[in-house]
């Protein structure tokens, strides 16, 4: 056990484990020390000195994010001293950043702009320097806008880009004055590693990285006569919008999501679930055809293991990282490109209406999904299969426009068909989801039985550990699977792209032997994705997680075999799993891309 | 294998493959061609398995790793207040009517790129320049025209 201090922080006794910051010791009580560069998923940077303290007997001011506690300290969080040089630390800052605050999307949730209405900084402030440097703002990518002119150089999204996601998009480069937050060779965001899981965006404190927003043409689309608007909504939106909206963090809000997007004019309001228990069909049907292929066959083409492909953040990251494992990623679509492709098709024959006149937007809680939108193999419908993507926070914002009281509304039903979901879909917004999911279906089809967990809850993949592995031994199958009768499925689940590369790395180098790998690029899968609202933490993500769970333990349904939808779409439509038709609209490819 | 790609993995073999391997590395390029290409970069991310922009960004701090192509010659002015108050304007002002370029440009024939620099140390004997890696004190703008004379004639006997 750690030892404990005992220190006094504002003439307050403290007792804190050894190695403990200040910072620590002081929200232990309910001290608030202001903070920029520091955040709790990241390591200590100690760069932006806003949360510099005062030590009883020494000159200097001490940065509490970084000084460990030690026996007998006496700290002040708000001394005379303290509070000028706190005010010195935030002008200086202002100085530097393109203050458009009215303008910016970041109005209001800007941590920048928090300190400088605490502060009341500008009236005597230092020179506005933004005029004198030569900022650039990357406007190109689908996802991210990069506006160097609002950026502080705390570098949270470095240590993001590192720490959490290790691809390194972003860097420091040049020094001193000159110093700034860069990509290789100060390329535009889309054209380098990047995989657009917008993580930096959760976790950048000023308007230097959002998201790029989509708002305004939707708007358009819902005010357009000859439109018609259907909407999707991700799995992860309805345990996070609330959040936005000022319900506490948590609270399942999709009655409530439901009703708003009816509010907001959308003609047909639909779910992504709807979708996703549909990939676990498709996805589940390629995994057993694959051991098959590989078993039975000797197949030596097909590739094991085969890892999911709902998280466009993944697909470009081994895109990326790791083309040689390109064929071993499943061919299905995401459930949002899934639904795009059979929205303008399938379902725009349903209600008569022409794919021109349609117009497709999904709400995800995912900036990686604006650029999967956009890709070019995402047109099987001859249109463009979803032509906007909004964020949950987007959603919020809209909401908020629209002058409508969110937690006052009542709860409201999705439209039918391709409104309805199992238990199943919706865990997919939280990391091991997706293989909870294509399990509960994947051993029922094997050996005609429910997977041998209490109430189907396949607790080995939840939680959130970096990398989980479960093995299911599949005992007494049909009789059209015996060669899979006593196998072991070796699975593993992994989340945020971190600990994805270290999976990968085991599996190439031989370390680790696999048959179906889930991979989500954000911390704690969807619910923790880079469209979500804004703070983000361990306790935030833990709190979505055990929502996603209630609203799968209160579904009727809770395999998405038994989605009657599902049931119906493949005797209409689709005919069979894996058929033409499947394979015309919601199978994909990918592409080698380049390693910086 | 491209030359670059040849010579960065010489260098990765010579000072191995840790993340403390960067800067060796990043100098034996410079030493062998001047300035680190974005090519040449790219392969130092693959032979180091880190991310080319950290490469990028280490590779920028550091004024003596140059990222662009340079003259034969560099010359860097120290800009620092001393040499500021020795006179530094009138030198730069010198150096680019003699050079016919403006500070940050390199000449047309490749020989001579004028920078500024931070404090070289030579603030006793303001104001100082780098050529190459050697330096010129106390200077003086007619001191100036010598020193550039001297480089273009050695130039010349050269060939």
């Amino acid at each position: 056990m750690a030892e404990k201090i005992n220190l006094k922080i504002d003439n307050i006794a403290v007792n804190i484990d050894e190695g403990s910051t200040i910072l620590e010791a002081a929200q232990k009580i309910n001290i608030r020390i202001p903070t920029l560069c520091y955040h709790e998923d990241l390591c200590v940077a100690g760069n932006c000195r806003v949360c510099m303290v005062e030590q009883v007997g020494s000159d200097r001011l001490i940065p509490s994010c970084a000084m460990p506690v030690s026996e007998g300290m006496e700290i002040m969080t708000n001394s005379l001293k303290v509070r000028s040089a706190r005010k010195q630390v935030v002008e200086l800052l202002v100085s530097e950043h393109r203050a458009e605050c009215t303008r910016c999307y970041k109005n209001g949730k800007c941590e920048l702009q928090d300190l400088s209405s605490e502060y009341i900084v500008g009236e005597n402030g230092y020179i506005d320097l933004i005029p004198l440097k030569g900022y650039s703002i990357d406007n190109f990518s689908p996802s991210i806008i990069k506006d160097d002119s609002k950026c502080i150089r705390c570098q949270r999204c470095v240590r993001t880009c590192n720490e959490l996601q290790n691809i390194g998009a972003l860097s420091v480069a040049y020094k001193g004055e000159h110093m700034k937050i860069s990509s290789f060779y100060e390329k535009p965001m889309y054209e380098v590693v990047c995989t657009n899981c917008g993580q930096c965006i959760n976790r950048c404190p000023t308007g230097a990285l959002t998201e790029k927003t989509y708002f305004d043409e939707v708007w358009s689309a819902l005010n357009s006569e000859k439109k018609h608007v259907v909407v999707q909504t991700a799995p992860a939106v309805r345990i996070a919008l609330g959040e936005a909206l000022g319900m506490p963090v948590g609270e399942i809000v999709t009655g409530k999501l439901v009703a708003a997007l009816r509010r907001l004019g959308f003609n047909s309001v639909l779910d992504t679930d709807f979708t996703a228990d549909l990939t676990i069909i498709e996805e589940g049907n390629e995994l057993l055809q694959r051991l098959k292929k590989v078993l039975v066959d000797g197949d030596t083409s097909v590739k094991l293991p085969l890892t999911t492909s709902c998280s466009p953040g993944w697909v470009k990251f081994i895109e990326h990282a790791f083309p040689e494992y390109l064929e071993n990623v499943s061919t299905a679509k995401s459930p949002q490109q899934m639904f795009g492709a059979l929205a303008k098709t399938f379902y725009a024959k349903k209600i008569g209406v022409e794919p021109e006149n349609m117009v497709s937007i999904s709400v995800m809680p995912c900036t990686a999904k604006k650029y999967e939108a956009d890709r070019p193999e995402m047109r099987s419908s001859g249109y463009k299969d979803v032509d906007y993507v909004l964020t949950t926070r987007e959603l919020a914002l809209m909401i908020k426009q629209a002058g409508i009281d969110f937690s006052s509304l009542p709860d409201d039903e999705y439209d039918s068909i391709m409104g309805e979901s199992s238990g199943a879909a919706v865990i997919f917004g939280a990391t091991g989801g997706v293989m909870e999911a294509a399990l509960r279906t994947a051993y029922e089809v094997v050996t005609g039985r429910e997977v041998p967990f209490k109430n189907l809850n396949i607790t080995a993949v939840r939680g959130m550990e970096d990398v989980k592995e479960a093995t299911i031994k599949i005992e007494n199958v049909l009789p059209e699977w015996s060669f899979l009768e006593g196998a072991e499925l070796k699975t593993c689940v992994a989340h945020g792209l971190s600990n994805a590369k270290k999976v990968m790395e085991a599996v190439r180098d031989g370390k680790a032997e696999y048959h179906f790998i889930e991979i989500m690029a954000c911390p704690g899968g969807c619910l923790g994705g880079g469209g979500q609202p804004i703070p983000t933490s361990l306790a935030i993500r833990k709190q979505r997680s055990k929502a996603i769970y209630e609203e799968d333990s209160l579904k009727p349904i809770r395999k998405s075999h038994e989605n009657p939808e599902v049931i119906h779409i493949y005797e209409e439509f689709l005919k069979e799993p894996l058929g033409e038709k499947s394979h015309e609209l919601l199978h994909t490819h990918y592409t080698k891309r380049n390693r910086y | 294998m491209t030359a670059v790609k040849q010579l960065v993995k010489g260098l990765a073999e010579q000072h191995g493959r840790n993340e403390e391997s960067l800067l060796p590395i990043l100098q034996g390029i410079v030493s062998q061609e001047q300035h680190i290409s974005e090519d040449a970069m790219v392969e130092v991310a693959r032979e180091l398995n880190i991310s080319a922009a950290q490469v990028y960004g280490t590779a920028t701090f550091y004024s003596f790793l140059h990222t662009k192509p340079l003259g034969k010659f560099v010359i860097r002015v120290c800009k620092t207040i001393t040499c500021m108050m020795h006179g530094k304007n009138q030198i730069i002002k010198e150096l680019e009517t003699v050079l016919k370029i403006n500070l940050g440009e390199t000449t047309h024939d490749g020989k001579f790129t004028l920078l500024e620099t931070n404090c070289l140390g030579q603030c006793h004997k303001g104001p100082a320049m780098l050529i190459n890696d050697k330096p010129y004190t106390q200077l003086t703008p007619e001191k100036v025209r010598e020193i550039i004379m001297m480089y273009r004639h050695e130039e010349v006997r050269a060939n």
